[in-house]
């Protein structure tokens, strides 16, 4: 056993002493937090949208007047006169506004007459985004015209009313569950992958080698200290993560202890995981080449940056098996919901299991000798 | 169960006066022989050297002395433990100083040598007394709290030594110690382990490629090339070995298809080697006589000698003795191999 912790203690020095690996680990989950999260979480604002009315009638007038209170109040879009349907078709195809809303002759009348009135918009659907947001917008501006001045005393259709059960969640605190989870990651992979491999390649191990330690005792000792560098970085960025997206849960003891769960046995999943991968590997390039494609095949499809049921079979099947899905549904039923370790216990379950099962096969692996 | 952890006075001594014997030991990489059945013994107390070039199977020979390598065949016994069968005992007794330098760049210096300590599994009370030694014998205590990345090249090689040393070992493994030191530095480090032998009853087997070192600090070398161990003797004995007692060194100012042969006409001369363009390299049993006639026979011809030289016989020349070429030429060709040109015929 002590022959373990002085592997653990020589690891834990050497990171308290080079800060670095720290730094590195929470640098780019946290710009990603900070950068998608106000990218990504915003709402559509001041989009240019023309508007070329035909009719000039009373009803017409009425959608001006609408319009207008939108772009004074939201703030989706801001409105533009054209007078001609077919330059504003053209300015929306080169950029030069976002949408057209076409108000034909006769609209008014048709609308007296109950005779099918129709108004036209023009949307540059390569960016779905804006497009959907403009068109949502004039929806709901359609359905409040529509809608009947006197409301009847008896409504006959049938309407749906959502109950929200959480607070608005932005999509940076979305995005906060992925963020520590790739903090970790990074890590497990400098601190456990590349560092370990630099070490075999300097020749440290060979060092280890001639000592009597027993191999269990030596990949115990950097598994242990792989999983405790990579705890501290999932503390630092849960603490540092909460603050920054808003999330009260950190101040709530027994959610802290939840989340501790949740980071002690993602570390050894991703240590476990990364150990596996590289127990055999020599070459210090490797680790470097494989950072971004696992970073990529892992966070991805774990449901951090999107949700999993909207994937196709082959990526949910690639989710099952990830141990970011785990780590990623965890921390947001703590962080996001209040569930309770009834929420997280086969998040729990897997990960452990994963990490101690990653750690069972890899350990055979390992050679004692050069 | 893993043994006790053992001190120096708990560990068992050598058997006899062998501290190392070496039996027919093979190393095999594929269809590649590193080691060909090599034998020999190192005698409790005495410096052993491995000579030989790069790619010779030094290293190859000491890691598996040191059960970094399994063996492949034969067998090796290390302070009366067979490497194969007995190899945790084998690493509770020697010290191992690895070719490069692996002492962790971001430490003090105690604390890698307290890790050390530990994986070796020093008792916690004799650790700070076993530092504090190691330390002073390798002249480093006054660095013992600095950073190892602030250490020069010879201080980190001392360090190593130290580090090698903590658990108080009976047999010292060292790969080449001198490796990318200057000149200074390497004395100071010959001169440090002539003292630990003396201080601390060590056996050293050291493996290097240089002949002085081999010459200055080894009781005895063996001469590894190729896998073999082609000669095996105290400095003297190798020496003594081969024909001649002299070497002349010449230059003549001007290279002819005939100095070899009028070379090895001379009295005495019992072999001539060519270094380069006009430079010959001449074993004999006279150096005085043979530079009389060599100065006589250069007047005679109308040459000029640029410059002349009597030795006695090196290490240099009991290499090419037995291998048939200098060590040096081995360690450029090891270095830098002069691409093909293009086009150029194989």
């Amino acid at each position: 056993m002590n022959r373990m912790f002085a592997i653990f203690e020589r690891e834990m020095r050497k990171f308290f002493r080079s800060p670095v690996l720290m730094i590195m680990s929470m640098m780019l989950p946290i710009v990603q937090l900070v950068i998608l999260g106000n990218a990504y979480g915003g709402k559509i604002r001041n989009a240019r949208v023309a508007i070329v009315d035909y009719d000039h009638g009373p009803q017409a007038v009425r959608i001006r007047e609408a319009c207008a209170a939108i772009a004074v109040n939201i703030g989706t879009f801001k409105t533009v006169d054209y007078s001609n349907e077919v330059q504003a078709r053209e300015d929306v195809r080169t950029g030069k506004i976002d949408a057209a809303l076409i108000i034909p002759v006769q609209y008014s009348r048709r609308v007296y007459a109950q005779d099918a009135p129709r108004i036209g918009l023009v949307v540059d659907n390569s960016d779905q985004f804006t497009s959907s947001s403009i068109q949502s917008e004039l929806q709901s501006l359609v359905d409040s015209l529509n809608a009947p001045v006197i409301q009847p005393r008896i409504v006959k259709n049938i309407a749906v009313e959502s109950v929200e059960l959480y607070p608005y969640v932005s999509y940076m605190k979305f995005l906060l569950a992925g963020t520590i989870s790739l903090a970790m990651y990074i890590s497990v992979m400098i601190g456990g992958g590349m560092l370990y491999i630099d070490d075999k390649a300097r020749g440290v191990h060979e060092g280890y080698l001639v000592t009597p330690i027993t191999k269990l005792e030596l990949v115990m000792g950097l598994n242990l200290a792989g999983a405790a560098k990579a705890v501290l970085a999932g503390i630092s960025l849960t603490i540092i993560g909460s603050l920054i997206a808003g999330l009260n849960a950190i101040f709530n003891p027994i959610a802290d202890l939840e989340l501790l769960a949740m980071i002690v046995a993602t570390s050894l999943a991703f240590n476990g995981m990364m150990f596996l991968m590289m127990v055999r590997v020599d070459d210090p390039l490797v680790p470097r080449a494989m950072f971004g494609v696992l970073n990529t095949l892992l966070f991805f499809p774990s449901g951090a940056v999107f949700p999993i049921i909207a994937f196709p079979k082959w990526l949910q099947a690639i989710a099952i098996i990830d141990p970011f899905t785990y780590c990623v549904h965890g921390f947001k039923a703590i962080l996001l919901k209040d569930g309770g370790f009834v929420a997280i216990q086969y998040d729990l379950l897997f990960l452990f299991t994963f990490g101690i099962g990653t750690l069972l096969i890899a350990t055979p692996l390992f050679k004692r000798t050069l | 169960m893993n043994p006790q952890p053992t001190t120096l006075d708990q560990n068992p001594k050598p058997a006899g006066t062998v501290a190392i014997a070496v039996e027919n030991i093979v190393k095999r990489y594929g269809t590649f022989e590193a080691v060909k059945g090599v034998n020999f013994a190192v005698n409790d107390g005495e410096i052993f050297g491995l000579l030989g070039p790069n790619g010779a199977g030094k290293s190859t020979l000491i890691r598996m002395m040191t059960t970094l390598v399994p063996i492949t065949s034969g067998r090796a016994i290390v302070a009366g433990f067979d490497v194969a069968k007995e190899s945790d005992s084998v690493r509770r007794v020697i010290g191992v100083i690895p070719q490069a330098l692996t002492s962790d760049p971001d430490l003090t210096l105690e604390e890698n040598l307290s890790i050390y300590a530990k994986l070796y599994g020093v008792p916690r009370a004799e650790r700070a007394k076993n530092i504090q030694e190691v330390l002073e014998a390798v002249d480093l205590v006054k660095w013992r709290d600095a950073q190892t990345k602030t250490l020069s090249g010879g201080m980190r090689r001392r360090l190593e030594i130290a580090r090698g040393l903590v658990h108080n070992p009976h047999i010292f493994f060292l790969d080449e110690p001198t490796t990318g030191l200057d000149p200074v530095s390497r004395i100071a480090v010959w001169e440090m382990l002539d003292n630990l032998r003396k201080t601390r009853n060590l056996t050293m087997l050291l493996t290097t490629h240089y002949m002085e070192e081999a010459d200055k600090l080894c009781d005895r070398i063996a001469i590894v090339d190729h896998g073999n161990l082609v000669a095996l003797g105290t400095p003297i004995e190798l020496k003594q070995n081969v024909p001649g007692a002299n070497v002349v060194e010449v230059h003549f100012d001007r290279e002819t298809e005939q100095w070899k042969s009028r070379l090895e006409g001379l009295e005495g001369v019992t072999s001539v080697q060519a270094e380069s363009a006009g430079f010959y390299r001449v074993l004999t049993s006279s150096g005085s006589r043979t530079t009389m006639q060599l100065v006589e026979l250069a007047a005679s011809l109308g040459e000029n000698i640029t410059s002349l030289s009597v030795q006695n016989t090196s290490l240099d020349d009991v290499f090419v003795h037995y291998t048939g070429r200098q060590l040096r030429d081995e360690q450029v060709k090891a270095i830098f191999t002069m691409p093909p040109r293009p086009g150029a015929q194989p």
